[in-house]
């Protein structure tokens, strides 16, 4: 992601540029370069307090920004002089608590984003918002009043709502964080089919980690009001670009070593392959799934701690020169706890230095 | 710790700014209220020496203490009925419990003057007992301070009633098991632990029939009891230097403000209310041989202030249909009046509040907290302070509006708006502010949003204010006396008049109505219980 880059790719839905906002003395937005292409769903992942909804509320107009700008497609909306009001953006917003109009049909919710002339009975809104209700699978839902539907089906209506004015971006802030645990990850691929079946374009603010990761095309996390990395989840995850977001992203054990030519860094623990790094003694973030245990070579370890997870284990050894280390293995083979093992990185683990 | 503080800062900013049009609507709200206090002081003030030497009289001593006296008198009275009838109604077995309970709500529907009526038209100057008993029915006669007191304690015990009834719903019956599980006797878990968890709610019942009985004006002027509201109307009326009658007025506000403090500090020391817990049915104490005492104590307030009023006001209306005095006629345009009138006022007083309201909820600054708080001021000042200080400042600035209606409409906004804000600002602050940006975002401008998901969604509450203050502006008294068109009559005026003369049968059929009108709209808000504090509060302006 070029940042650079002085011309804007004429097919980016919405971009935003050295947006600030402050609230009194606290900056909660500094200076957010981002840019979305049209059909891509980017999930913007922080730590709740960081500023991700108010960087979702200033896209949507709900917020000034104080400096910077935002872009929808070629048109500025924000910045500049320039004010779009909200309801002349098109974009669709799907709130965390939902905001369904308790007063209202779950059809006549979904209708209301459409244009007046449509909205009367049996016109062509009615035809438009079954549509909608079909794309999210509810029609047989749709004379119910909101407070009749169960979570799930709240959420669905509220996406259905937010889609049917055809939006150019559809935003959606914390969506699944008001859903029991095992509604949400069924959900979370149900949304994202339905975001895909729409080729709607989307922002999506979380502070799961694995809702980010696994819904967003790129992840950008943010902390304290600045983008501090952004790219494809799997790059944001194996090469975090600092101590922070390794550790906010998942487990990690740090390592500190000495860089030697060729892209690698010596540590305690053995030689890990780290592309483009600096020199002289830097700290690496390793994650547990980039160790390996094996009984066959000379002891340098003990398991401690041992937690059983399913479909893998994670042990806490006790390496006998650096200290503590967690590990991450698939529960094919397991190690008590008390066992001496031998602990070193694994095959094709490639550790991204943090420091 | 920053970034719980930042979280904090994002919430409270992600409101908007306040738009400059409802800034405006909402201070000039605030300021119309506060202009009866604000031009009250400033007549006062530049009344000289002359005007103010009125506080040193003699007489006006004597006034003040039969003022004090009177309150007094009353609050302690109607805490005691009140707070025993809550109590019977929610914690003893009582026969008819459900009954009692709502018959005993009802006389908040009888205004204090019509209490004062039936009370006269029984054993008044003229009353039915001094005719039926020609000879010692003469020295029967119920005028002065015991007939004001009495009226009075009717017409407020069912703020502390309704207060403390809820308070005990609301109190965790679990502490009460458990004084008696560490064997206290029933009366002794009353004292020491009951007692103790009403008595804020029983301390705000108090209040309110403090201030009722402070800023009455129909009852004592009736009764013909020399209070400070029915000396300042007199001497408003009566004397050609109309300043003294401004300087009493704002004595009449200290003695407000007096027992406001009182309250507050007793408040300020009081237990903090007990977290509500689910309802849970407390198993009843038993009246035993004390049965028979507490129906006749339920029967003998209920007699008094409903089945006597409606009682002697029927007998009137029979006896004025048998000496052929017109009835209908007469009090069809009262009628209308009263109708017209209360309905604007309601109307007027819920847009007026709007602003304010939507101002403070959607945007809560120390500055629109205080214009909240300026516009409920006004409830604290009684009717005819209001009255008084309109009546100057639009006798000097604004003569053309003079006993016009306008000015009348203005005046009852100006007195009963807190409740309409009370209404409106539960209402608005019910509505999720999300739902309007919802509406937003899905293409409606901010009118077409407000209408289309607030104000449906607020309704309900916007209506409920509205009606409160219809009822309020129905039983006004002083206010209309004072600035009525000449020739304008209101239900209420021809009660006060036709009673004033002791014309019982002309009052009757007008105080009846009044009470037809109002006894449906308090039945509703009785019966709806879990609302019983808020109603109560705001009928406890009238």
């Amino acid at each position: 992601m070029s940042g650079s880059a002085p011309a804007i790719p004429p097919d980016m839905a919405v971009e935003t540029r050295g947006l600030v906002k402050a609230f009194g003395a606290l900056p909660a937005v500094c200076e957010v370069d981002l840019a979305v292409a049209r059909g891509e769903l980017l999930t913007v992942l922080g730590p709740s307090g960081c500023g991700k909804t108010t960087l979702l509320r200033l896209i949507a107009g709900f917020e000034r920004p104080g400096h910077g700008e935002v872009r929808l497609g070629d048109r500025i909306v924000a910045g500049d002089g320039v004010w779009v009001a909200p309801e002349q953006r098109r974009i669709g917003m799907v709130f965390q608590d939902y905001a369904l109009f308790p007063h209202l049909s779950v059809e006549r919710n979904v209708a209301f984003g459409l244009p007046r002339r449509e909205r009367g009975r049996g016109g062509r809104g009615a035809a438009r918002a079954r549509t909608a209700l079909e794309l999210v699978g509810l029609q047989h839902k749709a004379e119910r009043l909101p407070h009749e539907l169960s979570g799930g089906e709240r959420q669905r209506a509220a996406l259905a709502r937010a889609l049917a004015p055809g939006p150019e971006l559809v935003l959606l802030d914390e969506p699944f964080s008001s859903l029991d645990a095992s509604l949400r990850a069924d959900l979370r691929r149900e949304v994202e089919l339905i975001l895909r079946d729409a080729e709607a374009t989307a922002i999506l603010v979380t502070h799961d980690q694995e809702e980010a990761l696994s819904l967003g095309d790129r992840v950008a996390v943010m902390r304290e009001g600045r983008i501090v990395q952004l790219g494809p989840p799997e790059e944001v995850y194996a090469r975090p670009a600092d101590r922070w977001i390794a550790g906010f992203l998942g487990e990690v054990n740090l390592l500190s070593g000495m860089c030697r030519r060729g892209g690698a860094v010596e540590t305690w623990l053995g030689v890990f392959d780290s592309p483009g790094t600096g020199t002289g003694r830097v700290q690496l973030a390793v994650r547990p799934e980039q160790l390996d245990l094996r009984t066959d070579r000379a002891v340098n370890a003990e398991v401690v701690e041992r937690e059983f997870r399913g479909h893998d284990v994670l042990y806490r050894l006790r390496h006998e020169v650096g200290g503590s280390l967690l590990v991450q293995l698939p529960s094919l083979e397991l190690h008590k706890v008390g066992a001496r093992v031998h602990v070193r990185p694994a095959a094709a683990a490639v550790a991204s230095v943090v420091d | 710790m920053s970034a719980l503080g930042a979280r904090r800062r994002e919430r409270r900013g992600s409101r908007p700014l306040p738009s400059p049009s409802l800034t405006v609507a909402a201070v000039l709200v605030a300021a119309a209220v506060s202009l009866p206090l604000v031009y009250l002081v400033v007549r006062a003030a530049s009344g000289g020496e002359a005007a103010w030497s009125v506080l040193l009289r003699p007489q006006t001593a004597e006034v003040l203490g039969r003022t004090i006296g009177l309150v007094a008198v009353v609050t302690v009275a109607a805490t005691a009925i009140g707070g025993s009838l809550a109590w019977l109604m929610e914690r003893s077995d009582l026969p008819l419990r459900r009954f009692w309970a709502v018959a005993a709500a009802l006389p908040l529907a009888v205004p204090s003057y019509v209490a004062a009526l039936a009370l006269l038209a029984t054993a008044g100057p003229g009353g039915a007992l001094s005719e039926a008993l020609p000879g010692e029915g003469r020295l029967l006669d119920i005028t002065g301070f015991p007939g004001a007191a009495l009226a009075l304690t009717l017409s407020t015990y069912p703020y502390v009633y309704l207060l403390g009834a809820a308070a005990l719903r609301r109190a965790d019956p679990a502490l009460e098991e458990a004084a008696r599980g560490l064997g206290r006797s029933p009366f002794a878990v009353l004292r020491e632990v009951t007692l103790p968890l009403v008595r804020p709610a029983l301390g705000a019942g108090a209040l309110l029939a403090a201030l009722y009985a402070l800023s009455d004006f129909g009852v004592v002027s009736l009764m013909r009891l020399d209070v400070l509201t029915r000396v300042i109307f007199q001497q408003y009326r009566t004397l050609f230097d109309r300043t003294p009658a401004a300087v009493l007025g704002l004595l009449l506000v200290v003695l407000t403000v007096v027992v406001l403090i009182l309250e507050a500090r007793a408040r300020g020391r009081a237990a903090p209310r007990a977290a509500p817990t689910a309802a849970r049915p407390v198993p009843p104490v038993a009246l035993g041989r004390w049965r028979a005492a507490a129906v006749a104590f339920c029967a003998l307030v209920v007699g008094l202030a409903l089945v006597l009023p409606v009682g002697v006001l029927t007998y009137w209306i029979a006896r004025g249909g048998s000496a052929g005095a017109g009835l209908g006629a007469g009090i069809l345009a009262p009628a209308l009046g009263s109708l017209g009138v209360s309905t604007v006022a309601g109307v007027a007083a819920v847009l007026a509040a709007l602003p304010v309201a939507l101002l403070v909820v959607r945007t809560p600054r120390p500055w629109t907290r205080a214009l909240e708080r300026l516009s409920y001021g006004a409830n604290a000042l009684p009717g005819v302070v209001v009255a008084l200080a309109l009546v100057f400042f639009a006798a000097r600035y604004l003569g053309a509006l003079y006993q016009t209606l306008a000015l009348l409409m203005f005046a009852y906004v100006v007195r009963f708006l807190p409740q309409a804000l009370a209404g409106a600002r539960t209402a608005l602050a019910g509505v999720n502010p999300r739902l309007e940006e919802a509406a937003r975002a899905l293409g409606r401008g901010p009118r077409s949003a407000f209408a289309a998901v607030t104000v449906p969604l607020a309704a309900p509450g916007l209506l409920a204010g509205a009606t409160i203050v219809f009822l309020s502006t129905m039983k006004e008294l002083p206010v209309t006396l004072l600035l009525r068109p000449i020739g304008f009559e209101t239900l209420a005026t021809e009660v006060w008049s036709a009673t004033s003369v002791s014309a019982y049968s002309r009052a009757a059929p007008a105080a009846l109505l009044l009470v037809a009108v109002a006894a449906p709209i308090v039945l509703r808000l009785v019966v709806r219980r879990d609302g019983a504090r808020a109603e109560a509060e705001a009928l406890g302006a009238g």
